[in-house]
């Protein structure tokens, strides 16, 4: 059953007639387009689809788009403005906090969330924080220092 | 294909090549374009002559009017940074800036043929090809440039995208200009000679990954990030177990779910939607009846399995003689090395889309074979290979589980084919768990000696399942065997109930796992230190550099085994690599939980393209080893498999990351040696190795888990046995 569903999407509104039960992931990666937010594994065990509602990192697979209604969401797509990085993008290319990329901007957005909370994070709040982030090409020291290098820099 | 000048060089050209030449020729368009002709399998080996390597036409590099140069390469980038050290040996060899690189890589119709992505081979056997093609073509545009000033060779040299003269630095012109208007084909003799290092600017340097841009933002492409106008999800009908056949299948129910197609295509049963979570509701309506067979082992009973199947053994490395080597032996020492099934668990599932238009079927295919996936599909549906392309964009991760058939590739092309419309095929993440292609179960039975020199006076070793990768011999052995039992590939079917198939560094991890803690169970026997006993037992001046380089990194200290502190070494060759790694763990009794707290690892990998590249690709191996040594296994039971997603299978997470130091051992006498897969194969023993000497007791099972070691630790604290 189709319905109206609303909310901002990076920054502008949205409007969709939409299965109000199906997934914000999917919803974000076929209607809306924006296929930066990834399908990893569909339980909420890997963080590929992780996009930040308000100030906190949701996993977006085992979200129904109606629990978004009238919300802000930022998914990757939103963070670099006018042509610039955000200086966590910034950071993960800098210190090559990637190999196949396929994580990354899950990554990034629970980065971001995280130093929305807490702009200046120790190294074990970073990794308790990034804890449920999968990276299967193993690059968590450098997504670790990128971390760190955006958060010595200022970003949130 | 003639231009301003004929091509210098005409190779033989077979029907197909030519066509498909002409037909990259017209897709391109003009400029200057680059051949490689050379007969390749000298450097490709074996894998040409089983496979067919054409050895027409093998590298492409296109320099376009506007100066900038397109490097077609039939490899994949899924990761492992050939993306960035392919562009910087073209750039380097044709005195261009790195900037001015396109690189066009996996699409068939574009790039020359390639296997496939796998056994850490571009950087050793594309990048020649490669760099020789560009000084090639940096050969072309001098003589070109020659013409257009008038001047001899001898005074120009190129530079920066130009070629310059030497004595009058504003007489120049730039490639851009010298390929204007140009249709030159130019076939490469494989005589221009590429740089030697002492020439090198970019080669060698670290260099930031070309694509990171692309993938902080977003907007890097994978197969599923392809959107077409009118396409289809697909979902399709699973058999419960492997060997499970259908008995009947009712679709009834699911072709009155509103917007949901129902193709049923010679047992492949699928629903196509707009959207794949209404493709998934549809499916959950189908109703399928299956036969389910009972197979005659598990996950804890295959290994007895194994060692029945593996037939008749082949033999390699055969010197001396074993009897005359137990003889010559002081202490006889007998060891058996276990590991279960691995998934490649890459963070994309496999994933293709298919468009079937104008008589061509192009596949947007998530793989590390795009053209060994070509010729599947077209037998697939029927077609000419011709008529079918497949484009591989980024790949999310490959770790050897992407070089399969293309079954997803198959499934995706079918169903675009019966529904007319686009159609993309993305597994779920259960999918992905049942026909990965696992990393085999496999067994290693060693027998070695010692004598009275503490030296290796016999080595008799059996492998079952895993292959001898890694295997090889590099200690000083007088007496020595290997029997390899069963293989990966080819014998799948006979000694596995599903698909195995290569997981980075194939066979090696285990083989290495096997052979250095035997070595270190023979080192603590002698009372030596495992370092030192194993520089007295191999004369290789690259093992003992590696060796030495890891040690000094790491601070080792000299103590026989088990000393308390939980320290450990192994060492191994993987792609002509030689790697030496030291790790220090905590072991918590209670839990029987392994802390891996630090990590030291040396790898001489020959000449390094990128610095950068290759320590990322260390960082990765040892990370990723951490899951293969201590939690990954695939569980399964009557040809179900239980693993089914990432709260059963655990790979490395944050919270294990150990202190990590790595050292490129330099070694610029040698050629670039393989760099993706070296640094994962001494992991496993390096740490089973440190477990021994932190608490006396031996992991011969990977991974190791926390009821393995608490059992391992029972082992040593039972009376009798020491400790």
């Amino acid at each position: 059953m189709k319905d109206s569903v609303s909310f901002r999407l990076n920054g502008r509104p949205v409007q969709l007639d939409v299965d109000p039960e199906r997934s914000l992931l999917w919803v974000l990666r076929t209607d809306l387009g924006l296929t930066g937010t990834k399908f990893g594994c569909g339980e909420s065990l890997c963080g590929a689809c992780t996009v930040v509602i308000g100030r906190e990192a949701v996993r977006s697979c085992l979200l129904p788009v109606k629990a978004v209604r009238g919300k802000d969401v930022t998914t990757i797509e939103g963070l670099e403005k006018n042509g610039k990085l955000h200086p966590l993008q910034e950071a993960f290319a800098e210190t090559g906090g990637l190999q196949c990329g396929f994580c990354t901007p899950g990554m990034i957005m629970n980065a971001y969330a995280l130093l929305l909370k807490n702009p200046k994070p120790s190294r074990p709040q970073i990794v308790a924080g990034m804890e449920d982030n999968l990276c299967r090409c193993a690059a968590h020291h450098r997504i670790v220092q990128a971390i760190e290098k955006a958060a010595a820099g200022g970003a949130s | 294909m003639s231009g301003a000048r004929p091509p210098l060089v005409t190779p033989p050209t077979p029907s197909e090549a030519s066509l498909s030449r002409r037909r990259f020729i017209r897709l391109v368009g003009g400029g200057i374009i680059v051949l490689f002709n050379a007969d390749l399998s000298d450097l490709m080996g074996q894998e040409t002559r089983t496979r067919g390597y054409p050895t027409d036409f093998n590298a492409y590099l296109r320099i376009a009017a506007d100066g900038r140069v397109t490097v077609y390469s039939g490899k994949i980038e899924m990761g492992q940074g050939v993306v960035t050290s392919l562009a910087q040996m073209a750039a380097d060899e044709l005195a261009v800036p790195l900037g001015s690189i396109d690189m066009v890589m996996g699409d068939t119709a574009l790039c020359p043929f390639d296997n496939g992505t796998y056994g850490s081979m571009s950087t050793r056997f594309f990048g020649p090809a490669l760099r020789a093609a560009a000084a090639e073509a940096k050969a072309v545009l001098v003589e070109l440039a020659s013409e257009r000033l008038k001047a001899p060779k001898e005074t120009l040299r190129a530079v920066d995208g130009a070629v310059v003269s030497a004595s009058d630095p504003k007489v120049r012109v730039t490639f851009g200009e010298l390929a204007n208007g140009q249709k030159i084909v130019r076939a490469l003799d494989g005589k221009a000679v590429p740089k030697s290092v002492a020439e090198f600017r970019l080669m060698g340097k670290p260099t930031k990954r070309l694509d990171a841009r692309a993938k902080v933002t977003g907007k890097a492409a994978y197969a599923g990030d392809v959107r077409l106008p009118g396409m289809l999800y697909a979902k399709v009908l699973r058999p419960p177990a492997h060997g499970a056949v259908m008995k009947s299948v009712d679709t009834s129910a699911a072709a009155r779910v509103t917007g949901a197609v129902v193709v049923n295509e010679g047992g492949l049963v699928a629903i196509l939607a707009p959207d794949p979570e209404a493709a998934e509701k549809a499916l959950a309506a189908v109703k399928a009846e299956w036969d389910v067979p009972k197979p005659a082992f598990d996950d804890r009973t295959v290994f007895d399995h194994l060692l029945k199947s593996g037939g008749a053994g082949q033999e390699s490395g055969r010197k001396g003689d074993l009897a005359e080597g137990e003889k010559s032996s002081v202490f006889l020492f007998e060891g058996k090395y276990l590991n279960g099934y691995g998934a490649h668990a890459a963070m994309e599932t496999h994933t293709a889309l298919a468009r079937l238009e104008n008589g061509t079927m192009t596949v947007w295919n998530s793989t590390q074979t795009p053209f060994p996936n070509q010729a599947a599909i077209a037998q697939a549906i029927g077609f000419e290979k011709e008529n079918v392309r497949v484009i591989t964009p980024f790949v999310g991760g490959g770790f050897g589980g992407k070089s399969g058939g293309g079954q997803q590739a198959i499934e995706a092309a079918k169903l675009a084919k019966a529904a007319g419309k686009p159609v993309q095929v993305c597994w779920s993440r259960a999918e992905e768990f049942f026909f990965d292609a696992f990393r085999p179960a496999a067994v290693v039975k060693i027998r070695s000696g010692l004598d009275a020199q503490g030296r290796i006076s016999l080595w008799d070793y059996q492998v079952y399942a895993a292959g001898s990768r890694g295997a090889e011999q590099f200690y000083d052995v007088p007496h020595n065997l290997m029997r390899t039992y069963g293989r990966w590939g080819g014998d799948s079917p006979k000694m596995h109930l599903f698909a195995t198939g290569p997981w980075r560094a194939p066979g090696a991890n285990l083989n290495v796992f096997a052979r250095e803690s035997h070595l270190d169970v023979m080192a603590a026997k002698a009372k030596a230190d495992p370092l030192e006993f194993r520089l007295r037992n191999t004369s290789d001046g690259r093992m003992r550099s590696v060796l030495e380089a890891a040690a000094a990194r790491f601070g080792w200290k000299k103590a026989a085994g088990p000393s308390g502190r939980g320290v450990g070494i192994a060492c191994g060759i993987d792609a002509g690599t030689y790697v030496a790694l030291v790790a220090e763990v905590k072991v918590d009794a209670a839990s029987g939980r392994i802390r891996v707290v630090r990590i030291a690892c040396a790898q001489d990998m020959g000449v390094v393209i990128n610095p950068d590249g290759a320590t990322m690709q260390m960082e990765g191996c040892i990370m990723m080893g951490l899951g293969y040594a201590l939690t990954e296994e695939v569980r399964f039971e009557g040809g179900r498999i239980l693993t089914k997603n990432f709260d059963t299978y655990e790979i490395p997470k944050f919270s294990m990351m150990p202190v990590l130091d790595t050292v490129l051992v330099k070694n610029d006498e040698l050629s670039p040696q393989g760099g993706g897969e070296p640094a994962l194969v001494p992991v496993g023993a390096a740490i089973a190795n440190a477990v021994f000497d932190a608490t006396g007791a031996r992991l011969a099972e990977m991974p190791m888990t926390p009821d393995r070691v608490k059992a391992a630790l029972a082992a040593v604290r039972r009376p009798g046995t020491p400790p």
